[in-house]
């Protein structure tokens, strides 16, 4: 019976009710389409990884999932890394930043073919001279840039020489000694990748090699593709806390003005259920189930519109931003939901159990 | 059940604070209303019917005296006591009718038993009650999809779907044509002679008044 009189109730008003919903999916949206931005980046980069070849990683000591460093030295593959059991090939990158998220790799493409056959061009091909660059399809795309047209990247001009398949190592690659020489790093790499003979061996090879060398951070590639989490990068967590709460904060006011009017223009209403015997518990009761409504449905339509803006960011606008569905993610964004709905709907909901039943019923 | 009366009321007085004044609302006041008793309480604006009402009926505490309902001493109740009280020993019929806008008058009368926490089907006797109210055919309908004596005969089922002691009924025929009016206290008459349901009406009309078996005046917080 509570449930007919809280559905009848939010058909009564149908555009309170309407906004009240849209503006809880909005909240679950923004969650949903933040955490799915992380995932899609993070996973994006683990399949650049995964797609270099290599069994296991090391990387310098200060270094950690986004920042790479540009302070390891080169030498350390010929006077380490090569001379290990095992190891079939290994090249050394430099990773630069060019912005967030985004980052310009420095390549030997003679060492880095030998890990995994080279790039798949779709255009054009390796460099020809210290001034080539070459980018993966969905960065041309996005740039709609075409082999042969000149790229300013680090406040100077290159040439695009090539355009290959995505998925392996970086979005924009340039010859190694030309950015070592720009960014100050000669002889510096960020990032050695190490193809073995036998990938069952990379556990040997990873205690040999740390035995070696001291606090380097040494992985396997399924550790290291495991590191692309949100929890592994501070910054992106800070930044979903601060979304959420402001989510929290939205949908808490949308809902506690909601109801607020709800009880206003229900007073006279409250006033009569109270003459019928019903308790302040009972009228709480009607209030939070109609929020509960409004919390599950908004969070349902939240879900639905995060495939709206997965289609937007991926498929319409072609930026440099993948969005993926985060299914885990979807009982916690209904969950700060409901409970930011249901923060909103205490106070209404307390003032409405709390109210006079005579000057209810008089209430006009 | 014994014979004494089903109220009963001894020096009843309520004072209540308007801003800073106290207002003495009800001034000593002695009333029995005995078992199957249809009383007409008149008077002018201000004479106390109301808070009369509104004490019989436990929306407000009484400030001294007795009264005693259906053998429950209504003094010193708590909130939550009164609450209980509304659900089974009063049924309220006001002016405005006091209809849940937004539930058919089926629904209204439902929820009436489902606050008393009678959730199973009606007594074969409540259907035969909505016949005599004449609602059979109009249970399906919102109350704004009724004419007022049809709302107010929903009301009325609702007031005694729970077999209340008694029946408060405050100016019910208000708001409604001479035809309506009339038809309504018909109603109420047929209920207390057929069902021996006990009635307490406010009115200030003497027409309406006159329905009752006995007519109570008060004036300035007192019974004449």
């Amino acid at each position: 019976m509570i449930n007919k009189l809280v559905v009848e109730n939010l058909k009564h008003r149908p555009v309170r009710t309407t906004l009240s919903i849209v503006a809880i999916s909005i909240q679950v949206t923004m969650v949903l389409t933040l955490v799915g931005l992380s995932a899609g980046m993070l996973d994006e980069q683990a399949r650049r990884a995964r797609g270099i070849g290599a069994d296991i990683i090391v990387r310098p000591p200060s270094s950690s999932v986004l920042n790479f460093g540009l302070n390891m030295s080169a030498d350390l593959i010929p006077k380490f890394i090569n001379l290990q059991p095992h190891v079939a090939a290994a090249t050394g990158v430099l990773v630069y930043p060019t912005g967030m998220l985004n980052y310009i790799t420095g390549i030997d493409l003679a060492q880095f073919s030998q890990l995994n056959g080279g790039f798949r061009f779709v255009q054009g091909g390796p460099f020809q001279g210290p001034d080539d660059m070459l980018v993966d399809t969905y960065y041309a795309d996005q740039h709609k840039y075409h082999v042969g047209d000149a790229v300013t990247e680090l406040n100077r001009p290159w040439k695009l020489t090539g355009i290959y398949e995505p998925g392996m190592l970086a979005r924009q690659v340039v010859p190694l000694a030309t950015l070592q020489d720009l960014t100050g790093s000669r002889g510096k790499i960020s990032v050695i990748y190490v193809k073995l003979d036998d990938p069952a061996k990379s556990g040997d090879v990873i205690t040999s090699l740390g035995g070696r060398l001291k606090d380097y951070k040494i992985f396997s590639m399924q550790e290291y593709t495991d590191l692309y989490s949100v929890n592994s990068v501070p910054m992106l967590k800070t930044f979903t806390i601060v979304v959420i709460a402001i989510g929290v904060l939205v949908g808490f006011l949308m809902v506690f003005l909601s109801m607020y009017t709800a009880v206003l223009e229900r007073t006279r209403e409250i006033g009569v259920l109270k003459a019928l015997g019903a308790s302040p518990e009972y009228i709480l009761n009607i209030l939070l189930r109609e929020t509960a409504f409004l919390a599950v449905a908004g969070s349902l339509l939240g879900i639905l519109l995060s495939y709206a803006t997965r289609f937007t960011i991926n498929d319409v606008i072609h930026g440099s931003l993948i969005q993926s569905i985060v299914y885990k993610w979807w009982a916690i964004a209904a969950v700060i939901a409901i409970v930011g709905a249901m923060l909103g709907a205490i106070y209404p909901g307390l003032k409405a159990a709390r109210q006079d039943a005579i000057e209810a019923l008089a209430y006009e | 059940m014994s014979d004494a009366p089903i109220i009963s009321i001894r020096d009843l007085r309520k004072t209540y604070q308007a801003g800073e004044v106290d207002v003495h609302a009800l001034r000593g006041v002695n009333l029995d209303v005995e078992r199957g008793e249809f009383v007409s309480i008149v008077g002018p604006s201000g004479s106390g019917k109301s808070t009369l009402f509104h004490i019989v009926g436990g929306l407000t505490p009484p400030t001294a005296g007795s009264i005693l309902l259906d053998g429950h001493d209504l003094l010193g109740l708590t909130d939550a006591q009164r609450t209980e009280l509304r659900k089974t020993t009063v049924g309220f019929v006001f002016q405005k009718y006091n209809l849940l806008p937004t539930l058919t008058a089926r629904d209204n009368i439902e929820i009436a038993r489902h606050i008393a926490h009678k959730d199973g089907p009606p007594d074969p006797k409540f259907a035969e009650i909505l016949k005599l109210l004449g609602l059979t055919g109009r249970l399906d309908h919102k109350p704004r999809a009724l004419s007022g004596g049809e709302q107010q005969r929903v009301a009325i089922a609702r007031a005694i779907v729970n077999h209340p002691a008694i029946l408060l009924a405050d100016e019910p025929t208000g708001n409604l044509d001479t035809e309506n009016s009339t038809a309504v206290l018909g109603l109420l008459r047929d209920l207390n002679q057929r069902l021996g349901q006990t009635i307490l009406m406010i009115t200030h009309n003497p027409e309406a008044a006159a329905y009752g078996h006995r007519i109570v005046r008060m004036r300035d917080g007192r019974i004449e």
